[in-house]
């Protein structure tokens, strides 16, 4: 259908339209219990029409309850659920101008790649001329075209993918919602699928919101990522304020490359003063971090890569005043980036260090050596457990 | 059958020019699959084949009549209406059983003590077809009106201020008083206004009560099959309870409906001790398997008795020819 002139005008108004009307969505106290047991506890979230927002956590958090709330497969306990100012509590998934891409995209292994897409225009009742407009369309968006009236089991996963998401657009939604779209993907084709994805939420400007247990794809995709644990929301940010400023000990664990020192205030932070923290063995840092009051339990936490590594006996500069002594245990090498094992001998405490691999090779440093690491107070958090 | 003496002369074949190909090597596997082998041309093969050849001797097996006893079902009024009930057994029990079934599958999918009403349904399945037939003639048994009823259905229907009915005697439960009409040119007459066949029906609806339960267990576990998020796609696509089972699940059921209706039917064909043990096949109940039991037992007709037994075999050709069909293609259905 794209190809004509007037298609491709019609093609963009369409487009425009979508994006003209697509709405945040806003969860207000939102909470689900299965009997006895709280999968979504109280969850307050605002996400902004047309934007790509991201679900994160480790499975069974209720970050898939969630969005399955949002998109009415499943009843909320309290709380109030709004797409754009429209409250959707009660309201059938039909009804809530949402479409759905399934972790297992739910193709329908009996119709055809194009009557999967057909489908949702044929149950509401649009007219047979225009379904074939929009199918067509959709369908060349996708790069599906040629394997219209092939059946889902002829296709590759990716090619399964497109068309889950060719079926949930064609609607023409106002929010999509995704549970792990790229999870039965290879890695590779992760990666790409990734750029189609947020390439498309560009073009329909359209708010996406995606649920995902792995953080690479969070940060790459998102405008905002929410990451959950236990029912709860942990941290809601943008992807670098989530890679630079963890608010908490589990999104700072679950993020990823943080290396994480449990142990207990000394002082607490004020207008002139850095917090300070003893941990056991290691001795005392100071790092950026609440009023907490002397003794409380918290965690230093600093990022692999944030570390400097020297000889034990070399001088340090004078802003490294957290240090601590450790010996290699292993070297990985892993491309541009090299990881490095390290271990504080008498307390056992597991450290990780990342360097571009040009600067670790001028180190040249070996397994078994003891090093120093240190590091900025600037660039070092104290979380509150 | 018959295609199991076709498959007996392909493997013949197959044994000769493997052993002129590869030598004795090429007879090994042969040597494993031969004691099924001869089982089955011992069991089947020969049987069928007598049986065949007895269908054109006379009723003591000793004079070749040709097709004579295969006249017999189109001349014989009795023929007539064993071929007929046989048909009524065929499209009312598989096709209630199964429909009843698929229902009683899709509804109990949502239903809170669904484990506990399934067994309840599946259990007939357990009891041989005699025992259910003693069961139901306590259903239907009949005593004269004004006195005590016996049997549960007639039980009820005096209790609402009804005339008792013979169940399964009755070949017609009258509605209207209307006149007998003759179609024209054949000379039938039908005089039945109300619901004919009343006492096959009857013996029919053991079989229901025997199948269905076997239906809505295999439909039941290809239902649970179906993906949770196929239906909830179908949903948030807008479609209906109703438009989720004709569009979704009944198609992707389709595979497992036509394996239960497959064994269905060919239960149904092999029908014989419920309408003997209920009506003996007196009262135009009779079927194609009791009658042949009558011809080869009771009036030592062995030419009629095994044209019989030809006619129920070539009825069940074409059921097994298209289920091995099915599963040479893979079961796939699709």
């Amino acid at each position: 259908m794209v190809g004509t002139e007037q298609a491709q005008a019609e093609h963009r108004a369409a487009q425009a339209a979508i994006a003209a009307a697509a709405r945040g969505v806003t969860l207000r106290s939102v909470t689900k219990q299965y009997g006895a047991v709280t999968a979504v506890e109280n969850i307050n979230l605002e996400i902004a029409a047309g934007s790509y927002c991201c679900l994160l956590g480790p499975s069974g958090c209720g970050k898939t309850t969630t969005l399955r709330m949002i998109a009415g497969h499943e009843e909320i306990s309290s709380g109030d659920v709004f797409i754009g100012d429209q409250r959707v509590n009660g309201l059938p998934a039909a009804q809530r101008n949402t479409a759905m891409v399934f972790q297992n995209y739910a193709l329908f292994p009996h119709k055809t790649v194009w009557k999967n897409v057909e489908f949702g225009l044929k149950m509401r009742g649009i007219p047979a001329h225009e379904r074939t407009e929009r199918v067509d369309e959709m369908l060349d968006i996708v790069g599906l075209a040629q394997f219209a009236d092939r059946r889902p089991h002829m296709l590759s996963g990716g090619q399964q993918q497109r068309v889950a998401l060719a079926r949930a657009l064609v609607t023409r939604p106002q929010v999509l919602l995704l549970d792990e779209p790229l999870s039965a993907l290879d890695e590779s084709l992760r990666v790409k699928t990734r750029g189609e994805l947020r390439k498309l939420q560009k073009q329909f400007g359209m708010t996406f919101i995606q649920v995902t247990h792995a953080q690479d794809e969070a940060f790459s995709l998102s405008d905002q990522i929410v990451v959950m644990d236990h029912g709860h929301i942990d941290q809601i940010g943008t992807p670098s304020a989530i890679f630079e400023e963890p608010a908490s000990r589990f999104v700072a664990q679950f993020v990823g490359d943080n290396n994480l020192f449990d142990g207990r205030v000394l002082q607490g932070a004020d207008q002139n003063l850095m917090a300070q923290i003893e941990v056991d063995g290691l001795g005392v840092f100071v790092g950026k971090g609440s009023s907490a009051s002397v003794g409380v339990a918290a965690t230093c936490c600093v990022r692999s890569d944030r570390l400097l590594l020297t000889p034990v006996n070399g001088t340090l500069p004078a802003d490294y005043l957290n240090q601590v002594m450790a010996r290699i245990i292993s070297i990985e090498f892993t491309g541009y980036i090299t990881r490095v094992s390290l271990m504080v001998e008498q307390t056992e405490t597991e450290i990780l260090y990342k360097a571009r691999t040009t600067d670790w090779q001028t180190l040249a440093l070996d397994e078994g050596e003891q090093v120093r690491l240190s590091w900025m107070p600037e660039h070092c958090s104290i979380l509150l457990s | 059958m018959a295609v199991a003496i076709g498959r007996g002369a392909i493997a013949l074949g197959i044994i000769l020019s493997n052993v002129y190909r590869r030598g004795l090597r090429g007879l090994l596997p042969w040597f494993y699959v031969g004691p099924a082998l001869v089982f089955l041309l011992l069991y089947l093969v020969l049987p069928v084949v007598q049986t065949i050849y007895l269908s054109f001797l006379d009723g003591r097996s000793q004079q070749f009549v040709g097709w004579d006893n295969y006249r017999f079902f189109v001349t014989h009024a009795a023929a007539g209406i064993a071929l007929r009930n046989n048909l009524l057994w065929l499209v009312g029990v598989t096709g209630v059983s199964v429909g009843l079934g698929l229902v009683l599958a899709v509804l109990l999918d949502r239903v809170r003590y669904e484990p506990i009403i399934k067994g309840l349904i599946f259990m007939p399945m357990a009891i041989s077809f005699v025992g259910a037939s003693v069961i139901w003639r306590f259903v239907y048994a009949y005593r004269p009106a004004g006195r005590e009823q016996l049997g549960i259905l007639n039980a009820i229907v005096t209790a609402l201020g009804g005339q008792p009915i013979g169940w399964t005697v009755e070949t017609c439960w009258p509605l209207a008083d209307w006149e007998p009409i003759t179609l024209p040119g054949v000379g039938w007459v039908w005089s039945c206004w109300g619901i004919p066949f009343l006492n096959t029906l009857a013996l029919m609806t053991i079989m229901i009560w025997l199948q269905t339960g076997f239906c809505m267990v295999l439909l039941s576990a290809a239902v649970k099959g179906i993906p949770s998020d196929l239906v909830d796609a179908a949903r948030v696509d807008g479609a209906t309870e109703p438009q989720i089972f004709w569009r979704i699940t009944l198609p992707l059921i389709r595979p497992t409906i036509a394996v239960v209706a497959t064994t269905v039917v060919i239960v149904v064909l092999k029908v014989f001790d419920i309408v003997w043990v209920m009506t003996g096949g007196h009262q135009e109940t009779e079927v194609l398997a009791s009658r042949m039991i009558k011809e080869m037992f009771n009036f030592r007709d062995f030419g009629r008795g095994s044209a019989i037994a030809v006619l129920l075999l070539l009825a069940v050709v074409p059921v097994m020819v298209s289920t091995m069909r099915r599963f040479r293609d893979g079961e796939d259905g699709l």
